[in-house]
């Protein structure tokens, strides 16, 4: 089991409220991510789970006991760091058997359980290692050894890929989503990348200067995003978002338009000049500078023949254009 | 980038770090040449720095006059014994201070260190009544308290110096281990800082070891370590500098030797965490 309900948790700083009053419930089983820019707080919130942090006022159910004031040991939840956090002075074995170790389980249990974390983390040949001799991968494998032998009821996970080059961070992504869908255990992961959120979620939370701005799973939050924060932090590259005569052509005070939406057509409504050209093979991104001034981003094909300079324009696709008043939340 | 050093320069270098090398040592060099001279070409004038007629006796007899392995046990005991009771004491002071900092523990700290300049003097009055008072004059148990106190400040702020450097997330994935406080503390911050502890305590038992002052003022015979054993070579007919010499090189080989031996983790130590 790992149900977590966060009722009117708040958490403050001396007179600073880092996380002014947040309400969320994670379901058994789920793996949800936090996603946000730098100093958001989703670290925060993780640790206030983990009871690494105390929190200011507020309650944390885990699986319906109220965990609020419970030490971390005591929650039944494993971490994963950013740094890895492994002990440099132990070997493989020791590092993921020292959870068994505290918790007084007998030698040979915590060998045979050692084993099996190795075996499901491929680490079997790096039993006898220390950490210092392993590459970035491996560390992290092992620090996931460490939080899986201890059948906790929740993972969390602390942005711990952001220390991996690019190419180990598409592996260890599909890897941890992988380990979810065996384990089948509550999985909170906290990131910045919202590549990251999308790819390995069942759900995501948004969150914004400490408050959730939107909870959803990673289509629903593309699709319908909740208020112009969320639409312009999910999705890559960013959500055009147009002020001025075309929102208000559309009764709105800001309008967005992905950029895959937007098509090229002599007959669109919106012109402009091609300045930078991204060319991904797949795929080239074009940024478009509007008369009005507006600097858009368009998707277009692998193959385009569109160079910096030439006049194109623009037409959004029928449907696909989301609306935000002047709140800058969506319309219906 | 490795700066390029010319050769004119390494060598200047070399001569300017032997220079002041042999200028620090040379004080040890006399003393120990001295204690091999006879009383009377210890005084020669002008000095001599080789002495013609060499002899061993004097050690033969600063050994037979006084209980050399007495004091030699006392100053194990108390250099020891205060350092060890210093890093008990210590450890945990240094980890709240680097790992659950408050906004005086830099104040703190501060403090502790400024008792270190106050004149050792200034309370040798009311720590001596004090002590005449608990009985512990002329007792090791009483010096090891004397001199664990005044360390402590010196251990506490060099081990808080590592600590500082260890993450704080490997002792927050230990809380979530399921690790107490103490079993965080032994199993996984003091073998992590062992280098560190290492050395603080090397350091220390050369500062205890090499103490003068509060090892004469407290005791007379039973408890007094080689420092009151040097001392005790100061005769009211003069000083006997051959003899004195003797005794001060016996006093100070232990701890030479084991400063030689561990110079490496010493100056390891001291350095940890200046350069990343």
């Amino acid at each position: 089991m790992g149900k977590i309900t966060l009722k009117h948790v708040n958490k403050s700083f001396g007179d600073v409220a880092v996380i002014p009053d947040i309400n969320l419930s994670i379901e058994d089983g789920e793996f949800v991510v936090f996603v946000g820019p730098s100093g958001c707080g989703k670290s925060t919130l993780l640790r206030l789970i983990a009871g690494l942090e105390d929190v200011t006022s507020g309650q944390i159910d885990i699986d319906g006991t109220d965990a609020t004031y419970l030490p971390p040991a005591k929650r039944g939840l494993a971490m994963v760091f950013q740094s890895y956090a492994l002990y440099p002075h132990m070997t493989v074995r020791k590092n993921i058997a020292f959870p068994l170790k505290m918790a007084g389980l007998p030698e040979d249990e915590q060998e045979k359980k050692v084993q099996n974390a190795a075996r499901i983390l491929n680490l079997t040949n790096y039993l006898d290692r220390r950490p210092g001799q392993l590459s970035g991968g491996q560390r992290q494998r092992v620090a996931i050894g460490r939080a899986i032998v201890r059948e906790p009821a929740a993972f969390l996970f602390d942005e711990p890929l952001s220390n991996l080059d690019a190419a180990l961070r598409v592996t260890m992504r599909q890897e941890i989503t992988e380990l979810h869908q065996s384990l089948k255990t509550t999985m909170i992961y906290v990131t910045h990348d919202q590549v990251e959120a999308m790819t390995m979620a069942d759900k995501i939370v948004v969150l914004n200067a400490g408050n959730i701005e939107q909870v959803g799973s990673p289509l629903e939050l593309y699709h319908r995003p909740a208020n112009l924060f969320v639409a312009g932090f999910i999705g890559s590259p960013k959500m055009n978002l147009i002020a001025g005569a075309a929102a208000q052509a559309q009764g709105a005070t800001t309008i967005g338009v992905r950029p895959e939406h937007l098509d090229i057509t002599d007959s669109g409504p919106w012109r402009g000049v091609v300045g930078l050209t991204e060319h991904l093979g797949s795929d080239t991104f074009l940024k478009v500078t509007l008369d009005s001034g507006e600097a858009l981003t368009v998707r277009a094909g692998g193959e385009v023949a569109l160079r910096h300079g030439d006049r194109i324009a623009l037409a959004p696709q029928a449907g696909k254009i989301h609306r935000f008043d002047a709140d800058g939340k969506a319309m219906a | 980038m490795a700066r390029a050093v010319s050769p004119r320069r390494r060598m200047f270098t070399t001569i300017a770090a032997w220079s002041v090398a042999l200028i620090i040592f040379f004080p040890v060099l006399w003393m120990i040449l001295t204690s091999f001279k006879t009383e009377a070409s210890a005084v020669a004038s002008p000095p001599e720095l080789f002495s013609a007629d060499w002899t061993v006796e004097n050690y033969v007899e600063v050994w037979s006059r006084s209980d050399y392995p007495r004091f030699f046990w006392n100053s194990v005991v108390i250099s020891l014994g205060s350092t060890l009771l210093g890093l008990a004491i210590a450890i945990p002071a240094a980890w709240a201070m680097a790992f659950v900092p408050g906004r005086r523990t830099k104040d703190l700290l501060m403090w502790m260190l400024s008792t270190k300049m106050m004149p050792a003097v200034a309370v040798m009055i009311p720590l001596y009544l004090l002590f005449l008072r608990l009985g512990l004059i002329d007792t090791r148990i009483g010096l090891v308290l004397a001199l664990m106190l005044m360390n402590l400040p010196i251990i506490v702020w060099m081990l808080y110096t590592y600590f500082k450097e260890i993450p704080g997330e490997i002792l927050e994935a230990a809380r979530m281990d399921g690790a107490s406080l103490p079993k965080e503390i032994l199993y996984v911050l003091t073998p992590i800082a062992l280098p560190g502890i290492a050395s603080t305590l090397l350091l220390n038992v050369i500062l205890a070891w090499n103490e003068a002052f509060w090892t004469i003022v407290l005791t007379t015979t039973k408890a007094a370590p080689l420092s009151a054993f040097i001392a005790s070579f100061s005769a009211p007919q003069g000083l006997f500098y051959a003899k004195l010499s003797a005794a001060s090189t016996l006093a100070i080989a232990p701890i030479l030797i084991l400063g030689w031996f561990s110079q490496k983790q010493l100056v390891r130590g001291l350095t940890f965490g200046a350069v990343k």
